[in-house]
């Protein structure tokens, strides 16, 4: 295969083609998923620091005995929206953010498999959020984030509040699988030729395994809260015994969902470290296909354990003996990703960046976290600690040091390639500095605390208990925690407008998202980058790019197919191409067809029949749209050259007006 | 970006010589998966709450009746066959065959419909009744709900055929909507046995 | 664990760890806690310096050198890639897991057996109390258990709204209560003393103050309870304002929501308040049973524990007086 000489438009050129319509029209109806995947990234952090401030007013509350700064009442919603806001509005979709981003340029290829459903997936994501939050006019959900039949039943939770949380869950559970499936696609049929499944960076194989964990798990949670949701709209009772029902079916429905749950946050975040490591470390991952298999092992075996969060339910000891087997054997794989990671160090000379201070953090408090998830999967033990404040620390010391640590090193590490500039290194380190200390403040006297009997959720306690000067030690480690990421954000919006340029790779990293210009251009890659190694920038120098070929297969690999807005198919084992994947033009439609799906659930909300139906219309006449013109981009391979030509040019964006309409057959 | 350099990467551009699945299908093998998973927790929940009480139907409800349930069935499960051979037609580039079996099909998908509404109205128990008649309008009502999409994406399969949209290698949305009917005819190899036949055996 | 010791100590009150053992079950956990801290001890600093170490390492053989685009830069020393892995990431946990699957099945195997001579005990989870009932007495009581020092117990738990769970940490593990659902904690206080026990489980806007107290007693000073609240002792009113009390109890609302024994007040929507003087707290273990207490919870129970399910009462203060003078007789 011959490679590219000078590219035959110039880049500009190039640029205008792919560049959506200004200001808001451009803005509701992009399909680009570097503009979908920032979008992610600022909204979660919205999200975050609210969730962050939501925290702190709980710690204000809880830094003395018998304190008066909020009632019972605002306290419950508070620990119950901070939960649901870092799960469902940080986490979770925040990692999707980072996919949206990186996926695309770490495998070589112009955009997702679905351009159009990753804006869906966005949006839904978005309203989702703010249905969740648009409750605190009428009171916020306070059943805790993840809920207990009959207290979620209409019985003993009559408001409204309660509906917003559960079909709030069911409505960004949407966002998560229709990304999931884009990813899953994405990742099998977009790979730059040569990127095998062996050379593929880890994030992309973390990614990969986060999607089809989501796929199969998430089913679950909207099963658990939308069969409630049937409980208390519709009069049925799944939930509830007098008639049949069964409290626990709520619960093993949720954790079957809930456990895997954990490790979709935490094996992206593993990615990132896998990333980062390596890079700092100056040489390859060692054990690639150790780690690899250690995150399709976990993606497993998670599903075996949920059992574990129902120990205290008074199940047959058999049973239970069962879960707490398998939940310490879910240690094994992390064990192996971790002494991966301490040999690339060790055989490699550390660079002791902000990126690397996060990871290195991330190390030191996931070790802890992980020894103390081994220690809640012992049955007895867990009969003395779950819902204690000893669960609160380590599922802290999992979510919070273990995934936001890396997210933070994740946003160290890829600002450059997203913005062109460079954080602030010593603001950075700073950031992680005080972050540290204040974290381990927090939440490392919250173990001992559970062993002294403190359970969680409780808005106050007693000063003749014992607890009052741990809990204010607590209090104040969050105080410095919340300060630490101030200073990154802080960091953020300077180094916006003051960072150092970065140029195409600040930090000598080894995968193809470094390979591109920062920012990348709206094509990504004018030609599709020849991938020979697992580590191309490295091993690669310089790195080819394709040129297109005359068969129709390998006509978009050059820059032909960014000017014919295309992007190669290839096969998803072995990279061949096959075809070229149409990339659609900018729309409003994923928009439409989100604020149809919103509407539906206010609808339901709000029990209003002529609301829902409004709500299923619109999504229904918006989706049928977006089918009937789909047809173009679905095109087969093996026909592109007997189909007729096609003018692909725009017809002009429409500003305002709906999306154009439908070009008959092809 | 920086201009590239001639290195050898030897056989990576080469085509692929089998002809492939469009990334749509792909997308829809990846929703039938989630969807499958779907059904699958629905009728563990079905099992689990049978499994916990001590009568199976609750509350004297009588076990469903087979008279019509099980023909019927085998309607919905036939109803797959002219979609294979609408795939096979179109495949060769029959567009006019594909046509019939996609009537054939709706027709008995229709009729499979038809069946579920008719049995709604003849149960005597309602969702609001227990937790036995929640979870069989639950599961039965989202496989009809399957159903009447499929229908519905049948007609727009169609209705694009009648217009010309389709020939040879050119019917991609028409092979992921064949995708989606085998798998509403599969969920029902599942249901069927599950909810119709298992109260019978005590 | 030194710190917990020191840090503890700096603290007020005598919190109810679940290290201070005073029962078979929380003394096996606490073994197993122990055991557990060891093997996470060492586990965390040999991991931790290895972490250190690598890093370090790197860092002075970078010293004095430029960090150049020359790939790959490894160093050729030190062990393989895969020996790290395998030693520290299969070999050393599988052992160390090995360990606790077996202490796990060892120590679950031991606890919660049924035993000869138990003395059953129904506790209902109530919002936001505890329903406690000594079925062969026939004796109810609530929030404040008594046990007999060295008989095994047996506590059905139980729920008839949502669910709760039952937690006293120096004498076992949790144990939810659920709706339609029996489980059984069973244990046997080694020790006298007063524990104290919460509400595991959030349940709704008072979880905080759902706590409880187990008193284990001397088998002679339980038997002296017992027999006491089972003859209905107490009962009769001790003063003419207390008598009033008792006329009052009855007439007005209290009477709909609470039992006393012997009198028509036979409500079940609150707790019994048949041996309310002899009780050491008020709402479910929120604020101590004292007359002033008593008197401000029965004109605004909101005020003591908001979200309460206990209407406030408009009586007379005259009436408010006699009806504690009644309630704080009751022992």
């Amino acid at each position: 295969m011959a490679i590219v000489e000078t590219p035959a438009v110039s880049e500009n050129e190039l640029g205008e083609l792919w560049e959506d319509a200004p200001g808001l029209p451009g803005f509701f109806s992009t399909v680009d998923h570097k503009r979908i995947g920032m979008r992610y990234i600022y909204t979660c952090f919205f999200f975050f620091f609210l969730a962050g401030l939501m925290a702190l007013v709980m710690r204000a509350q809880l830094a003395q005995p018998d304190a008066k700064v909020v009632g019972p009442q605002l306290f419950n919603e508070l620990f119950t929206m901070h939960g649901v806001t870092m799960i469902f509005l940080f986490n979770t979709p925040v990692l999707a953010g980072f996919g949206n981003y990186l996926i695309p340029l770490q495998i070589g290829t112009r955009d997702m498999a679905f351009p159009r459903l990753n804006a869906f997936s966005y949006w839904v994501f978005l309203l989702g959020g703010i249905f969740m939050y648009s409750s605190f006019l009428f009171g916020m959900p306070d059943g805790g984030w993840f809920g207990s039949s009959p207290l979620v039943g209409k019985t003993f939770s009559p408001g409204l509040n309660i509906d917003f949380w559960g079909l709030g869950i069911v409505f960004t559970g949407l966002s998560t699988t229709v990304g999931s499936m884009n990813f899953i696609v994405t990742i099998f049929k977009l790979r730059a030729p040569g990127m095998s499944l062996n050379r593929m960076p880890i994030f992309v194989w973390s990614m990969l395994v986060f999607s089809f964990m989501a796929i199969f798990a998430v089913p679950a949670v909207t099963l658990a809260t939308g069969l409630n949701e049937l409980d208390r709209l519709f009069g049925t009772s799944f939930f509830v015994p007098a008639l049949g029902g069964s409290a626990l079916l709520y619960q093993h429905l949720f954790w079957f969902w809930g456990h895997p749950e954990v490790y979709i946050l935490f094996v992206p975040a593993t990615g990132m470290i896998s990333q980062i490591v390596p890079a700092f470390s100056g040489r390859p991952l060692s054990g690639y296909l150790w780690v690899a298999g250690s995150l399709v092992t976990v993606g497993f075996i998670s599903f075996g354990v949920w059992v574990h969060h129902m120990f205290a339910t008074g199940m047959p000891a058999v049973a239970m003996a069962f879960f707490s087997g398998v939940s310490l054997i879910i240690t094994l794989p992390s064990g192996v990703q971790f002494f991966a990671w301490i040999a690339t160090m060790w055989k490699g000379r550390v660079r002791l960046t902000t990126p690397m201070l996060f990871a290195i953090g991330f190390l030191l408090i996931f070790l802890l976290g992980g020894i103390t998830g081994v220690m809640v999967a012992v049955l007895p033990f867990d009969w003395q600690v779950t819902d204690s404040y000893f669960v609160v620390a380590h599922l802290h010391y999992v979510l919070n040091g273990a995934v936001v640590f890396p997210i933070f090193g994740a946003i160290y590490y890829w600002m450059p390639k997203m913005t062109g500039r460079m954080l602030n290194e010593k603001l950075g380190k700073l950031s992680f500095w005080v972050m540290f200390v204040g974290f381990n403040i927090t939440f490392f006297p919250m173990h001992i605390l559970g062993f002294l009997g403190m359970p969680r959720r409780i808005y106050t306690y007693d000063n003749g208990l014992g607890w009052a000067g741990l809990n204010a030690m607590v209090s104040i480690g969050s105080a410095i925690f919340g300060l630490g990421t101030a200073i990154t954000l802080f960091n953020w919006i300077w180094s916006r407008r003051r960072g150092v340029a970065a140029g195409d790779d600040p930090w000598d990293a080894d995968s193809l998202e470094w390979s591109t210009t920062s920012p990348p251009p709206h094509y990504n890659f004018a030609a599709i980058p020849l991938v020979a190694s697992r580590h191309p920038l490295w091993d690669q120098r310089p790195l080819p790019f394709a040129e297109s070929g005359d068969e129709p297969e390998t006509s978009g690999l050059g820059i032909e197919g960014a000017i014919e807005r295309e992007t190669p198919v290839t096969s998803g084992i072995d990279t061949r191409p096959e075809g070229n994947l149409q990339i659609p033009h900018e729309t409003y439609l994923p928009f439409v067809v989100a604020l149809g799906l919103s509407v539906l659930f206010v609808g339901l909300l709000v029990q209003a029949v002529a609301v829902g139906a409004a709500g299923v219309a619109l999504a229904v006449v918006a989706a049928w749209w977006w089918a009937w013109r789909t047809e173009e981009d679905l095109a087969p391979p093996d026909v592109e050259a007997d189909a007729p030509v096609r003018d692909d040019v725009p017809a002009g964006a429409p500003a305002g007006a709906g999306p154009e309409p439908g070009d008959g057959a092809g | 970006m920086t201009a590239p350099t001639a290195t050898v990467t030897p056989g990576v551009t080469r085509p692929a010589t089998r002809r492939s699945y469009p990334t749509a299908w792909w997308g829809m093998a990846v929703v039938i998966m989630t969807e499958a998973m779907v059904f699958a927790i629905l009728l563990a929940s079905y099992l689990f709450l049978r499994a916990a009480s001590k009568q199976w139907p609750l509350g004297d409800i009588e076990v469903p009746d087979l008279k019509f349930a099980l023909p019927f069935s085998f309607v919905l499960w036939g109803s797959s066959l002219p979609i294979f051979w609408a795939e096979a037609s179109i495949r060769n580039g029959h567009v006019g065959r594909m046509k019939t079996g996609l009537l054939i099909s709706f027709v008995m998908g229709l009729s499979f419909f038809a069946f579920t509404l008719y049995d709604f109205n003849e149960l005597h128990f309602g969702w609001r009744t227990n937790a036995y008649g929640s979870i069989y309008y639950t599961i039965v009502g989202l496989h009809a709900l399957h159903v009447f999409l499929g229908l519905g994406i049948n007609l727009v399969v169609q209705l694009k055929a009648w217009l010309g949209r389709y020939d040879r290698g050119r019917y991609a949305s028409a092979e992921v909507f064949f995708l989606y009917w085998h798998f509403v005819d599969f969920v029902w190899l599942a249901v069927f046995p599950i909810l119709f036949l298992s109260p019978h055996i005590r | 664990m030194g710190l917990v010791v020191a840090l503890a100590a700096g603290c007020s009150g005598d919190p109810p760890s679940m290290l201070d053992a005073r029962a078979g079950e929380a003394r096996r956990i606490a073994g197993v806690w122990w055991l557990m801290f060891a093997l996470a001890t060492i586990v965390y600093v040999v991991v931790a310096a290895f972490i250190v170490v690598a890093v370090v390492r790197g860092r002075r053989e970078t010293a004095g050198q430029k960090a150049g685009p020359e790939r790959p830069s490894e160093r050729g020393d030190g062990p393989k890639d895969d020996t790290f892995i395998w030693f520290g990431g299969i070999v050393a946990p599988v052992i160390i897991l090995g360990v606790l699957a077996v202490v796990t099945v060892n120590t679950t195997g031991v606890l919660r057996k049924q035993q000869q001579g138990e003395l059953r005990i129904q506790v209902v989870g109530k919002r936001w109390w505890w329903d406690v009932r000594y079925p062969e007495d026939r004796v109810t009581t609530a929030a404040e258990i008594h046990i007999p020092v060295g008989r095994p117990v047996d506590i059905e738990l139980t729920s008839d709204n949502v669910i709760h769970s039952f937690w006293v940490p120096q004498l076992a593990g949790k144990l939810d209560t659920i709706p339609g659902q029996v489980n059984h904690l069973r244990l046997r206080a080694t020790e006298a003393g007063a524990f104290r026990g919460e509400c595991a489980e959030y349940c709704g806007i008072q979880h905080a103050h759902m706590s409880l107290v187990v008193i284990a007693e001397p088998p002679v000073d339980f038997d002296r309870w017992m027999i006491r609240r089972r003859g209905g002792a107490g009962l009769a009113p001790t003063s003419e304002l207390a008598a009033r009390g008792q006329v009052v109890f009855t007439r007005e609302a209290c009477a709909g929501c609470h039992t006393i024994r012997g009198t028509q007040a036979t409500g079940t929507v609150g707790p019994d308040l048949s041996d309310f003087g002899s009780r050491r707290w008020i709402g479910s273990v929120t604020v101590a049973n004292t007359a002033a207490n008593l008197a401000r919870w029965i004109a605004d129970p909101e005020s003591i524990k908001p979200g309460n399910l206990m209407p406030p009462t408009s009586l007379s203060s005259d009436d408010r007086d006699a009806i504690a003078a009644y309630l704080e007789g009751l022992k």
